[in-house]
């Protein structure tokens, strides 16, 4: 029954070996998720995990629960510390194994040794002091006890303490003449340095930039100081002789399941990290409730995640959104003035649905959301097609791609479609479409500036807000609502920000 | 030791990249002119000029602190172009004489030279506290004053045989003694440098005792070249760190003289332009700079730029707009309006610069920052039209102004229909006025000026000036305080330009 630890990420399979969605790179990169998870990723599995949304609930829930554990600060500041010293290890075996000197190479796979019994046995008092709840942290905390109890570990742990300590002590003078150098036991002497930066104070004041000369310091020992090394050697030889007997007995280090651990858990950390840069009073992550059959959605104070990441940078505050779908609604057309908001509520509602299945907290407050199969977007390309026939001919093309793939559980975002055509088209365009897409029955956000798509049947109109004393400010919210539209005149103006209103908010103080 | 010559506690910075505006307010306010007039076709002397006059300073006493200098400067010319002889000697010969200094990083070399350039600049030190012990009676600024003092307390000759004394020492005549532990992979680690031991000598003969030896010795073989550069390696590892303090202290020294060129090659810039400006007929003032009190007040304002260039033929304007946070300008095309503006605009260029302005008298609140937004011939980025290039030039100028800036803003956003135009310069300069930003308008959108004279007049905090025409049609050049009035003239310029009969 007791399964032993393997994955933090993959409880029962594993990543699908075919290449995942092909598309994704697209929808994340239109969704504003590519460039994010781009400065996530470092780990190859991560970014697999990243690209690979889970279609089992019960998968979904096991990083869940992984993710609650995590958001302990304690414990997620220690995994963290855990994964900075295992890649020090990583290093530092490297480096010994690139040695040519033996007594070299034996100091590093020392150092490599003390640097790895360090961060297991903190990670695992951290575990035991957290106490997760989680199958997946639980499972790891009882590996890593039996791990640290093993005999072949403990004698590993007390020889390397021991060469350690000796190697500590050694201290000895040269002395450079001419081509001779002298090697002793270290006797009393003071630093001559120190003594002239003292008498030229007086022009080395903050002015003055470092002219320090740089060496190339490189690992290897070059022919001087390999002659002092095997005189210092010679003056104290019990203490090499033991790094020399340590080198030989212990290489099996580290364990492959630890590594595998340190390598899954930074998607955790990554998202987290994330996460806690954006995370403020008024806008927060929370765990999203999925169902498989339902349709309703309701979310509270969400945001698109893209945008928070660069404006919690920036020092910006974002504006969350309410969004409430009931059973028979399925398709949001978005109307308002530019820059309003549109299409960052496009984006954020194709986030919600793809991080959701990912197992990650989503943006906002509370989520209850559907489980889709998959997030499909159609948005302006504008490095494709420079005539405008073309362009067009491009969009309704890729259209039919995804009207033939999507199901009735799928999410299809579409920004600003047809806005290359001229108006009377494109009203004929998004009415068309628009039939498509209700007759199959799945969910869809429409963003679009014509109004009149969004006064059709059985679709829910929703306005990207002005402040209601004065049309010239923006609020950035989308709420229910019949579209309206707004004078162009100020517009320009508006989007340079040197309307009255736009001036206060710069210039205030 | 320090300059401080332009700046109360620091030296010149000529490292910043100027102020994104600093580029329109060069070209607007044809700063050229000032700059060609002070620089003399000397270029350290126009950098300097640039430098000073488009990042101007915004604190009063900062101000006050330039202007006591350069009043010292005007007392005594010959003396500060004698010093600034000399720092352009130090500045330029000490490449000729150790031109390869700065590529020998060879930190024994480095030492080596480091000795043989603080002799050369011992020499000069001494001639510069010849130089302003001589002048420093008459010298009554504080910038000034506090260079005469550092140059008498401490460039001492005590000091100096000090320095050649420690130097002898560094020349390790017995070799190089170190000590060090193991560090990472075993290598020597934490080097420290030592005095030769009192008393030993180079041979020794090897001592066996009950646990063996104490110490061991190698010879690196003639021919190990490898062996050889490590040697030298070690050796230049262990005198990097004296020969940094070295290298360093002539670098301060370098610097030092290299900050006294700047510094004073702006002042030198300061008498050229006198100079120019006397001789054109248009002899400066110290401005009054002010802080809080809104003021901004000229007598005999003129365009120095234009002065300079036309060798003196400006019209004089007075302007009396203390308390005032708008100035608008209004009137007949070349009427003399923009010269106006000009003449303002580089008034309060000239004086953030802590110099003297052409007039007969001018104070001012100190601008916080200085921008222009005039109207281009040419829209640069065909991409956006003419007035979409406009707005993005304000909405660049807002990120930038701060209460108490000042904006210049020539014929601005009369690139679309009056109505609109209108309506949004009136937004605009209502939102900066509410931000304190002071704002000077030359415009002939008649609904702007006309809605904001009759809003002004409630609030007094507008001054409205037009470009009159004397009783026989021709302008004045000179502006009067006026109500805008309905039709710019136009059918003026077009009848001077197509004859009575058109």
């Amino acid at each position: 029954m007791d399964v032993p630890f393997r994955s933090v990420l993959w409880p029962s399979s594993g990543p699908a070996a075919q290449a995942s969605e092909r598309e994704a790179q697209e929808v994340l990169a239109d969704l504003g998720l590519a460039g994010v998870f781009a400065e996530l990723t470092a780990e190859g599995c991560v970014e697999a995990a990243l690209r690979q949304p889970l279609a089992d609930i019960g998968e979904i829930s096991y990083r869940q629960a992984v993710f609650a554990d995590l958001e302990a600060p304690h414990l997620a500041a220690a995994v963290a510390a855990f994964r900075e010293a295992m890649d020090q290890v990583r290093r530092q075996r490297e480096q010994s194994g690139r040695l040519r000197h033996a007594d070299q190479a034996a100091r590093w796979l020392l150092t490599a040794a003390d640097s790895y019994r360090t961060a297991v046995r903190a990670l695992h008092s951290a575990l035991a002091d957290a106490a997760p709840a989680s199958q997946g942290l639980q499972e790891l905390m009882r590996y890593l006890g039996e791990y640290l109890a093993s005999p072949a570990f403990l004698t590993f742990e007390a020889e390397a303490e021991a060469v350690r300590a000796q190697l500590a002590a050694v201290r000895f003078t040269v002395e450079l003449r001419g081509t001779r150098v002298t090697v002793r036991r270290a006797e009393d002497v003071t630093d001559l340095s120190g003594e002239i930066a003292d008498i030229f104070g007086r022009f080395r004041q903050a002015a003055a930039h470092d002219d320090t000369v740089r060496f190339a310091d490189y690992p290897e020992l070059n022919r001087v100081e390999e002659g002092i090394v095997d005189r210092v050697a010679l003056l104290h030889p019990k203490a090499f002789a033991a790094l020399r007997a340590f080198s030989r007995s212990h290489q099996a280090f580290p364990d492959e399941t630890i590594a595998r651990f340190d390598r899954e858990v930074a998607f955790y950390l990554m998202y987290l990290g994330l996460c806690d840069e954006i995370r403020t009073a008024g806008q927060g992550f929370c765990r999203p409730t999925l169902s498989e059959d339902g349709h309703d959605i309701t979310v509270s104070g969400t945001f698109d995640l893209a945008l928070a990441a660069k404006l919690s940078r920036a020092g910006g505050e974002i504006v969350p959104n309410d969004l409430t779908l009931a059973d028979a609604e399925r398709i949001i057309v978005v109307t308002g003035p530019n820059q309003g908001g549109k299409t960052t509520f496009a984006r954020t509602f194709g986030q919600l649905h793809y991080l959701a299945r990912l197992g990650c907290p989503v943006p906002g407050k509370r989520a209850r959301l559907r489980l889709c199969d998959r997030v499909y977007t159609h948005f302006e390309r504008a490095e494709q097609a420079a005539d405008l026939q073309g362009k067009l001919q491009d969009e309704l093309l890729r259209l039919r791609t995804i009207l033939a793939q999507a199901t009735d559980r799928s999410v299809v975002v579409m920004n600003e479609s047809f806005a290359s055509t001229t108006l009377r088209d494109a009203l004929f365009l998004g009415r068309e479409v628009m039939a498509r897409l209700r007759e199959r029955g799945l969910l869809c956000v429409y963003v679009t500036f014509i109004d009149e798509l969004a006064a059709g049947d059985g679709v829910v109109s929703m306005v990207s807000q002005v402040a209601p004393d004065d049309p010239t400010r923006r609020t950035f919210r989308v709420v229910r609502g019949p579209a309206n539209g707004l004078a162009y005149a100020m517009t320009l103006a508006e989007r340079h920000g040197v309307t009255l209103d736009a001036l206060r908010r710069r210039l205030a103080p | 030791m320090n300059v401080h010559l332009m700046h109360p506690a620091r030296d010149v910075d000529l490292t910043s990249e100027l102020p994104p505006e600093a580029e329109d307010l060069a070209q607007d306010l044809d700063i050229e002119a000032i700059v060609d007039a002070m620089s003399q076709g000397d270029p350290h002397l126009r950098s300097m000029a640039e430098r000073a006059l488009l990042t101007g300073l915004t604190d009063v006493a900062a101000i006050r602190y330039r202007q006591d200098v350069l009043r010292d400067c005007l007392a005594q010319p010959e003396a500060i172009r004698r010093l600034y002889a000399l720092a352009t000697d130090v500045t330029v010969g000490h490449r000729r004489i150790h031109g390869l200094f700065f590529f020998a990083r060879s930190p024994e070399s480095v030492l080596a030279r480091s000795l043989d350039l603080l002799e050369f600049f011992s020499e000069r030190l001494r001639e510069l506290r010849r130089l302003t012990s001589d002048f420093a009676p008459q010298v009554r600024s504080q910038g000034l004053g506090q260079l005469c003092a550092t140059a008498r307390t401490e460039l001492d000759d005590a000091y100096f045989a000090t320095v050649a004394a420690e130097l002898r020492e560094l020349r390790f005549a017995n070799g190089i003694h170190l000590s060090a532990g193991l560090g990472p992979g075993c290598k020597p680690d934490a080097w420290v440098l030592h005095r030769w031991p009192a008393g030993r000598r180079g041979r020794w003969r090897p001592r066996i005792l009950g646990t063996g030896r104490d110490v061991y010795a190698f010879e690196i073989p003639e021919r190990d070249e490898s062996g050889l550069q490590a040697l030298a390696d070690l050796r230049g590892r262990s005198v990097s760190s004296v020969a940094n303090v070295l290298a360093q202290s002539a670098d301060h020294i370098l610097g030092f003289f290299a900050c006294l060129r700047s510094e004073l090659g702006f002042y030198v810039g300061c008498l050229n332009l006198h100079d120019a400006l006397v001789r054109a007929g248009a002899a400066p003032v110290m401005p009054e700079p002010c802080a809080g009190g809104g003021r901004l007040c000229a007598k005999d304002l003129r365009d120095a730029a234009l002065t300079l260039r036309t060798g003196g033929e400006v019209v004089p304007n007075d302007l009396a707009a203390d308390g005032t946070e708008l100035v608008m300008i209004t009137g007949a095309n070349q009427g003399g309006k923009s010269t106006f503006l000009r003449g303002v605009g580089l008034a309060f260029v000239m004086l953030r610069a802590g110099m003297f302005v052409a007039a007969a008298s001018f104070a001012a609140d100190v601008p916080q920052g200085v921008f222009t937004h005039f109207k281009r011939q040419e829209d640069a980025n065909l991409e956006s039209g003419k007035f979409e290039e406009e707005l993005a030039r304000l909405s660049a100028i807002v990120d930038r102004v701060r209460p108490g800036s000042v904006i210049l803003c020539n014929e601005s956003l009369a690139a679309t229909s009056e109505r609109e135009g209108s309506e949004i310069a009136r937004q605009v300069v209502r939102g900066l006025g509410e931000a304190g930003v002071r704002v000077l308008f030359v415009t002939h959108l008649f609904d702007l000026a006309d809605s904001l004279y009759r809003d002004g007049g409630r609030t007094g905090k507008a001054l409205f000036l037009r470009a009159d025409r004397g009783e026989d049609g021709r302008r004045t050049f000179r502006l009067r305080e006026g109500a805008p009035q309905p039709t710019s003239h136009g059918e003026d310029l077009y009848r001077s330009i197509f004859g009575a009969d058109a």
